[in-house]
Formats: structure tokens, C-alpha cells, sequence
């Protein structure tokens, strides 16, 4: 059991672009934090995100993972810390803003409008126009024709772009959504739970999409509170508790178990375990609960993942 | 639903599309059951009353209907953006006011007062819109109070400058033949006076329908009323597109004002109250929801004129036109009730 922290050194010193080959991250994270009033939802989060990488965020409801894809899509602003942007230290305004750096942002609720057509909703806010002054008008034709086309390679066949697209499953429409995202060129692609309502079967269809996104180049931030389907398509792992961060590790140094056992966190289930055996009775319960306790405080005893 | 892996189960997706027929592509538009509507009572009228289907009588039902719909365009777009306006109707009364009264009071060309109410009229939209957006308050409470306070202006003002409750006759000054022939004239077809606002409806219709249907604004006006927080996640300017369908009611606002003081020549101060909810039915007739993000201009057109055949098929039919509030009552549950069946199916998953 080697896992091994990723300590600020290392990722923002020695890191190079895959790409360009300059220590420079698509977007990094420097100790950033968020109060709403004097509730502190964020604190000192540090992370990064490359081309052709998938840095995941974990953590349980309330965690701060949405706090933290609202700072990076420009919903909201931090307050302390520093959001880098190609290395150019940025705030944004407004999520246009963050749409303007290349940052697209897949929600939870998908961020389309159930009653429009699809086809309206995948352009919506970038409609393609043609004809000048106040005669410029939507190039509906055109816009229809690229629908079908893009949605064709995610591997969704439609024949009438026109139905609304509150008549899709919830993974077309996800596709839908990321399938939108790819094609305005966003270099960095937030996914907010996208597999948080799906079946088992589509959530694999959706970690294919995540897979493909990353392999067409795309930096992808994927936050989930799913270890096994964070583990499959990661590169890194950021781990999120109570709004702080509770461990980053690169893939090389941890593993499908330590991950799971960070994120279900001894503590809890040894007290778990204990008030189990005050109710009495559950003898079976308890042993497998006891059993896994040993397991994490295993990981954690062999000087494993430290928390920052 | 296991489409999602079509490339594995080949043409089998796609005839379940396929199967939509063009009627039931038709029954799917936001104007048809108002369209059916408009036939059925075209023809029950026609039946009961001989002189309902003669030209001039059809011009006059025109003329009645076009007094609604000029409103209901800008007020089915604003439905359409998920927002209703109470203070339409005195907000008419308040830009014909200010067109008569500044140029009655100051002696100028009343062209300048048709200029200046304009303006008026846009900045009422304007402060509606802002006041909206500012204080995320329901546009019920907003323009229920802008609607007040624009009764109370009318009168208060009126009587103020005028010293009487309707505004003073403008028809001898300067320009005001001109803008009556503008506002309120008549153009005569094969013998039939059709007056000057059918055709200014029908214009504002097919400018509405445009912007709909075939511009970025439009697609944005569907955004912002069926999910104003995804509009905004997407970059749309939530905002800026709602503040300006206020500014679109104000606009249709103004020209039915300039016809209103064009048409006569003064204006009674106190009138206007109550008629907001003649252009809000004849926009939920027309199939737009008033939850926002599904109708059309073309709609809102169908149910103003449901209203003017109502409204005068009742007369020519020389009924008593006690029953025609009881009949308008009905068309706007019956037309609710279709509206919510249309959106439960288009969200069906």
C-alpha cells in the first residue's frame, strides 16, 4: 500500500502539458475557497486539469464538489486562492465568461430546455446565423444538419431532430449535452454526476462518451461520488470532505480499494460497526462491518494516503 | 428507453420516428387547438346569423379583433418568455395620454407627442423588465403594482393638466390628420373599409413569427420561459431578453394607444382597466403557456380573433351579450386545459 499524496510541489512545479509540453496546466486550482456568509463551503482546493486527462472529484453530498464546478463554470466566484487558465491567473463573471475560455460545463439537470426541439437546444446560446443587419436570421437548415451529424458520431442515432428533447432518456440526453459541448470546442469539459441517475448500462455508455472526450483532447473534470466509475477513466483524483480536500493522488499511486476506502472514510463505519452492536443482533452485519474497518485501517496504517 | 445503443440495433430506432404522421405533426403545433376552435365558432356563427359572413360585418370582426391582438403579440412573446404583464391595458391609456397631452399642453406638432409617448411606452416595458430582474419578484406582484400606479397617473395627471378626466381635443392641431391616417384610417378593398390596424396586426404577426421561428432572439425567448437557469448555464442573456419582450409589449402598447387617441380625438382617462386580461386569454387561447416556453405569435393572432368573432357574432346573432363573458370564460378553461395536455405529452419521457 503505497499511495502517495500529489503535494502541491509536484503538481504545479514539474507537471508538463502533455501537449505543448510546457509546465503550464489547461486549468489549475491554487488553494481556493468559497464562503457563502459565514458558512465556509470551499477551502485551500488545489487541483489541475490537462488535455487528454480526467481529473476526477469525489466526495460525498455536501462535500463542496458542486461549489467547486460553480467556481470553474462561473456561476460563482471564489474568494480566496487563485483559478489559473493557461497559466493566466482569471475570475469569471458570468458563465459566458467561462464558455468564452473553453470551459463547457455538462450539468446535473443538463442545462437544456425540455420542451424546445433538440436541435434548438444544442445551439442554443451559440446559434450559427446568416444574412446581415435585421434581416440576420438562424441558419435552421444548417443547424439541424450538424445536430443529426454530431449526435450520429456519439452514437445516437436520430432521425427527427425536431421532438423535444424532454422525450429522451436521461443518457441521450447527457450525450446530447456532451455531444453539444465537443462541438463549440471546448478544451475543458465539467461533467456534474453525469452517471448519478443512469442505469448501469448507461452509465458505462456515458464513461465510453468521458473516454472519448479525452481522447479527442479534452481536458475533463468528472465529479462523482461513484469510486467505480470514477477509478476506470481517471488520471487523477481529488478527494473532497466538508468542503476541504482531503487527498490528490494520480492514478499510478492509489488504488480502486484505497480510493473507496477514502471516500467511505474508517471513522464513520467503525462507529458504524458500534452502534450496530449497542442494537444487538445483527451478528452477521457487524462482522462484515468490523472486517471492512480492519481493511481500511490497513490502508491507512501502512502509511498510505495522507491527509492534507 | 434503449436507443442510446442504435448502433448496435440498426434502422429499428428510427421507425418509431418515422411514424409520426404529418396530422399528428400538426396536432403537435401550440395553435391548433385554438385554430379548431376558431373554425367551429366561424361556422356555428355563420349558421345562427346571416349577416355574419358579409363582408362588412367580416371587416368589423377584423377590426375588433385586431384591437386584442396587436396587444396579444407582444403579450405572447412575453408568455412565451415565461412572464405576464397586468399593467397592459392603462399602460395603453398611459401613452395615449402623454401623446395628446404634451402636445395639447405645449402646442407643438402632435407628432412629437406620438414620439415621446414611444418613448414612454418602451420605459414603462423597461422598468417593468428591470424592477423584474432586479428583484426576482413574480411579474404577478410587479406589474400589478406598475399597473396602480399607472391608473392612478392617468387620472391624477390628467386631471392635473387638464383639469378634466379625459384628456382635451387635439383634432385641430398640427399633424393630427397625418397621424390619423397613420393610426386609425381605413383602406378600402373591392368596396369593404378594413381599418389600417388589421393590416398593422397582421404585420406585427408575421414580424413575431419571424423573430420566433428564425432568430437567435427567438430561441432565446423559448429558453428563458422553459428554463431560465439552463438558458443562463448556456450563455443566453437572460436578462436582456426578458427586459426586452417588456419593451415588445410596450411598443404593440403605444401603436394600439396612438390608434385609441387617433380614432377619436381625446382619451378617457379611467379607461384601460381590465382589458390586460383580454390580451393575456387571447394569448392562452392561442395555445401559449402561461408557464412559459411553448406557443406562438400566430397563436395569440387565432385566439384574438376567437375573441372579435365572440365579441361581435354575439351582436349580429342579436343575442343578449350578457352570455359573452360566460363564453370567454369557457374558450380560456377549455383552451387551458388542452395547453396543460400538450405539455404533459411533450415532457413525456
Amino acid at each position: 500500500m503505497n499511495a502517495k499524496a500529489i503535494d502541491q510541489e509536484t503538481l504545479l512545479k514539474n507537471e508538463r502539458d502533455p501537449l505543448t509540453h510546457t509546465p503550464v496546466h489547461l486549468l489549475s486550482l491554487e488553494g481556493v475557497g468559497k464562503h457563502y456568509g459565514n458558512i465556509i463551503a470551499l477551502s485551500d482546493v488545489t487541483m489541475a486539469v490537462d488535455n487528454g486527462r480526467v481529473t476526477c472529484v469525489l466526495g460525498d453530498n455536501g462535500a463542496g464538489k458542486s461549489t467547486l464546478i460553480k467556481i470553474i463554470a462561473g456561476l460563482h466566484q471564489h474568494d480566496d486562492g487563485v483559478l489559473n487558465i493557461m497559466g493566466e491567473e482569471r475570475k469569471f463573471g458570468s458563465p459566458r465568461d467561462a464558455l468564452d475560455a473553453g470551459i463547457a460545463t455538462v450539468y446535473q439537470d443538463l442545462a437544456v430546455v425540455p420542451l424546445m426541439p433538440i436541435w434548438r437546444n444544442f445551439f442554443l446560446g451559440s446559434e450559427l446565423t446568416k444574412g446581415f443587419g435585421p434581416f440576420r436570421s438562424m441558419d435552421v437548415e444548417a443547424m439541424k444538419a450538424i445536430t443529426l451529424k454530431e449526435l450520429a458520431e456519439m452514437g445516437i442515432d436520430l432521425r427527427d431532430v425536431e421532438q423535444p428533447i424532454g422525450q429522451l432518456s436521461g443518457g441521450e440526453r447527457q450525450c446530447v449535452a456532451i455531444a453539444r459541448a465537443v462541438y463549440f470546442g471546448a478544451k475543458v469539459l465539467i461533467l456534474d454526476e453525469p452517471t448519478a441517475a443512469l442505469g448501469v448500462k448507461q452509465s458505462g455508455v456515458v464513461l465510453r462518451y468521458i473516454l472519448q472526450a479525452r481522447d479527442r483532447g479534452l481536458g475533463v473534470i468528472f465529479i462523482t461520488h461513484n469510486p467505480h466509475h470514477a477509478f476506470p477513466v481517471g488520471d487523477r483524483f481529488l478527494l473532497l470532505k466538508r468542503g476541504k480536500s482531503i487527498g490528490y493522488y494520480d492514478k499510478k499511486d492509489i488504488t480502486l480499494d484505497e480510493l473507496t476506502a477514502q471516500m467511505a472514510g474508517g471513522a464513520e463505519l467503525a462507529e458504524l460497526a458500534h452502534e450496530l452492536e449497542q442494537l444487538g443482533g445483527h451478528g452477521e452485519v457487524v462482522k462484515a462491518v468490523k472486517a471492512e474497518v480492519a481493511d481500511v485501517d490497513d490502508t491507512v496504517n501502512a502509511g498510505g494516503p495522507k491527509h492534507t | 428507453m434503449t436507443t442510446i445503443q442504435t448502433k448496435l440495433t440498426p434502422p429499428a430506432g428510427d421507425e418509431r420516428v418515422a411514424r409520426r404522421s404529418a396530422l399528428q405533426k400538426l396536432l403537435g403545433r401550440p395553435e391548433v387547438g385554438a385554430l379548431v376552435g376558431a373554425i367551429v365558432l366561424f361556422i356555428f356563427f355563420a349558421l345562427v346569423s346571416p349577416t355574419f359572413t358579409q363582408p362588412n360585418a367580416l371587416a368589423t370582426v377584423l377590426y375588433g379583433s385586431s384591437t386584442i391582438g396587436i396587444m396579444a403579440v407582444g403579450v405572447s412573446l412575453l408568455m412565451i418568455g415565461g412572464e405576464f404583464d397586468l399593467s397592459t391595458g392603462v399602460a395603453v391609456i398611459s401613452s395615449a395620454l402623454t401623446a395628446s397631452m404634451f402636445s395639447w399642453y405645449f402646442s407643438t406638432n402632435v407628432w412629437v407627442g406620438v414620439i415621446l409617448a414611444l418613448l414612454v411606452s418602451l420605459a414603462i416595458g423597461f422598468i417593468n423588465g428591470w424592477i423584474l430582474m432586479k428583484t426576482k419578484l413574480p411579474s404577478f406582484i410587479v406589474t400589478l403594482a406598475t399597473f396602480l400606479m399607472l391608473t392612478g397617473l392617468n387620472l391624477g395627471l390628467t386631471r392635473l393638466i387638464g383639469g378634466s378626466v379625459s384628456s382635451p381635443s387635439i383634432s385641430n392641431m398640427e399633424g393630427f390628420d397625418t397621424a390619423r391616417g397613420v393610426f386609425a384610417s381605413s383602406v378600402n378593398i373591392g368596396g369593404i373599409d378594413v381599418k389600417i390596424t388589421v393590416f398593422i396586426w397582421i404585420a406585427l404577426v408575421a414580424v413575431a413569427t419571424w423573430v420566433l421561428m428564425r432568430t437567435r432572439v427567438g430561441n432565446w425567448i423559448f429558453a428563458v420561459g422553459g428554463d431560465a437557469n439552463a438558458a443562463r448555464a448556456v450563455g443566453v442573456p437572460v436578462k436582456a431578453t426578458k427586459i426586452g419582450l417588456f419593451m415588445g409589449v410596450g411598443f404593440c402598447g403605444w401603436i394600439l394607444g396612438m390608434h385609441n387617441l387617433f380614432a377619436f380625438d381625446t382619451v378617457q382617462s379611467g379607461e384601460g382597466v381590465g382589458n390586460e386580461f383580454l390580451y393575456i386569454i387571447a394569448a392562452v387561447i392561442g395555445g401559449c403557456l402561461l408557464t412559459g416556453g411553448y406557443g406562438s405569435a400566430v397563436g395569440g393572432a387565432i385566439g384574438a380573433f376567437i375573441f372579435g368573432m365572440a365579441n361581435k357574432g354575439i351582436v349580429y346573432a342579436q343575442w343578449n351579450p350578457d352570455w359573452f363573458k360566460f363564453f370567454l370564460g369557457l374558450m380560456l378553461l377549455l383552451a387551458t386545459i388542452v395547453n396543460l395536455i400538450v405539455k404533459r405529452r411533450a415532457e413525456l419521457k
